[in-house]
């Protein structure tokens, strides 16, 4: 991708319709490592974009650099034309409220309930009333399938559960892009098909914008308008799924592809 | 030897008030080192060394030198800078201390083991540092080191007769104190023996309700 054809976002301030996510000529490298180098890419609002590729190609170091996790050390981020990266801890905080992301891990706060999990965030960081933010995270819970477990904690549910409820908490924040991180990667198999079952239904009734890396490939051939191949830090192909899934340009996309499928 | 149970009887209203005092250390002694424990390890997470340095000499001079010291200084020296307090509330003070710069290493494992994972969805969820810390972190890393203060509590219950060298008369020194006068050593020794275990098996009692308690 020829990177003198982007416009300079410093004289185009005003461009946000359509585009939510700009990354230019980002690098990271971590010691020797150079695991995104010079990456450029950009993703409209309410699409969904797949990110494929080998491990360590630098995939979930693209979400963590979004959700500020992880500081790139060359280029620049723009999200909803806010730039992070350099940006003042305020700047920071006002991009993260509209992004949420969901872990391989899950991370859910193992000492609080279900519920809580869900309210924490809204109450503290938006400043929605409790009342609120507990009829909210009920709704999101009765979507997730889990509105009996309100007052469980996370160590009483199994894997799948775990991550619905995260992917609830992250919902609960009302985010526009929503990160997901390999987030059926850590599950029991029987478990997989419920959570991306859930995912698909997010991504058909929502207008949330989707980052998704995964190695699940027919979950991303149905949920993503876009579908990007990763190879030692760069995008080497990318395009609609039907193209990439079916008939790739490159050599090293069809061998990584009919490796994983 | 010859066994008085008279004796033990004669030095119970002595024992009484020694284990008044003992308790008062043992319960203020640890929540002071409870809490100048937690202070000590976020003061160490300040990401400045203007902060750590002089945090980290502090706390390690007084973990490396005696007890006895500490108690001799604060009771001797601070009088002479116009400090002047009682000689329980020294001690109290003194052991608190002491055991803060143990206690301080307790919170700082379990401050490390929360997994990264739990900063990194509070970081998700835009929470600010302050209820990161309350909320989610310091929760998880109290209840993993319950067991640990435990220990530390036990530890000091062991180091109470120690404040008899400041003229606090703790169980200990109303034993000391009824046997010189009274020549009986046995009756009283073995009282307050028997009352240091009976303490420490009630107070590992206590701890383990708690750490069930805190258990999720």
């Amino acid at each position: 991708m020829p990177t003198d054809t982007l416009p300079n976002p410093e004289k185009n301030p005003a461009k946000s319709t359509g585009e939510l996510i700009r990354l230019e000529q980002v690098t990271k490298r971590f010691g020797q490592n150079t695991v995104l180098d010079h990456l450029d890419f950009s993703v409209d609002a309410g699409k969904h974009v797949t990110l494929i590729g080998p491990s360590g190609s630098g995939k979930t170091t693209i979400l963590r650099l979004l959700m500020t996790l992880l500081k790139p050390d060359e280029g620049t981020i723009t999200v909803d034309g806010q730039k992070l990266f350099p940006a003042s801890d305020k700047e920071v905080r006002e991009v993260r409220k509209k992004i949420g992301m969901v872990f391989q891990q899950f991370n859910l706060f193992p000492n609080m309930t279900v519920l809580r999990n869900l309210t924490e965030a809204p109450v503290t960081v938006l400043g929605m009333s409790k009342d609120e933010a507990v009829e909210r995270a009920k709704g999101l819970l009765d979507m997730v399938g889990l509105a009996d477990r309100c007052d469980a904690h996370p160590a009483q549910l199994s894997g799948g559960q775990q991550q619905r409820v995260a992917i609830a908490r992250a919902l609960a924040m009302q985010p526009k892009v929503l990160l997901l991180d390999e987030v059926t990667s850590a599950l029991d198999p029987e478990l997989v098909a419920g959570v991306l079952d859930l995912l698909r239904d997010i991504a058909r009734s929502t207008d949330i914008t989707m980052l998704c890396v995964t190695h699940e490939m027919n979950f991303a051939r149905d949920i993503s308008d876009q579908v990007l191949m990763f190879d030692s830090g760069r995008v080497i192909e990318s395009g609609p799924p039907e193209k990439i899934f079916s008939d790739p340009e490159l050599d090293r996309t069809r061998e990584f592809l009919s490796a994983v499928l | 030897m010859n066994w008085d149970w008279s004796a033990v009887s004669d030095f119970m209203p002595d024992f009484w008030e020694g284990l008044l005092v003992t308790l008062q250390i043992l319960l203020f002694g640890s929540l002071i080192s409870f809490a100048l424990g937690l202070v000590w390890a976020l003061l160490m997470r300040v990401p400045s060394r203007w902060v750590t340095w002089p945090v980290g000499a502090v706390t390690e001079f007084v973990r490396n030198t005696p007890l006895l010291v500490q108690l001799f200084f604060l009771f001797y020296v601070l009088p002479e800078w116009g400090l002047t307090f009682s000689a329980l509330t020294t001690g109290v003070v003194a052991i608190g201390l002491h055991y803060s710069t143990y206690t301080m290493q307790v919170y700082r494992a379990g401050i490390e083991a929360v997994p990264v994972g739990q900063w990194e969805a509070a970081t998700a969820l835009n929470l600010p540092l302050r209820k990161t810390w309350t909320a989610v972190i310091l929760p998880q890393a109290v209840r993993r080191v319950v067991p640990a203060l435990g220990n530390y509590v036990i530890a000091m219950l062991k180091d109470t007769p120690m404040l008899m060298a400041i003229t606090v008369l703790e169980m200990l020194g109303h034993a000391r104190l009824f046997s010189q006068e009274h020549f009986q050593f046995t009756e009283p020794l073995t009282v307050i023996g028997v009352a240091f275990i009976v303490i420490s098996y009630l107070a590992s009692l206590a701890l383990r309700a708690l750490e069930r308690r805190l258990a999720h």
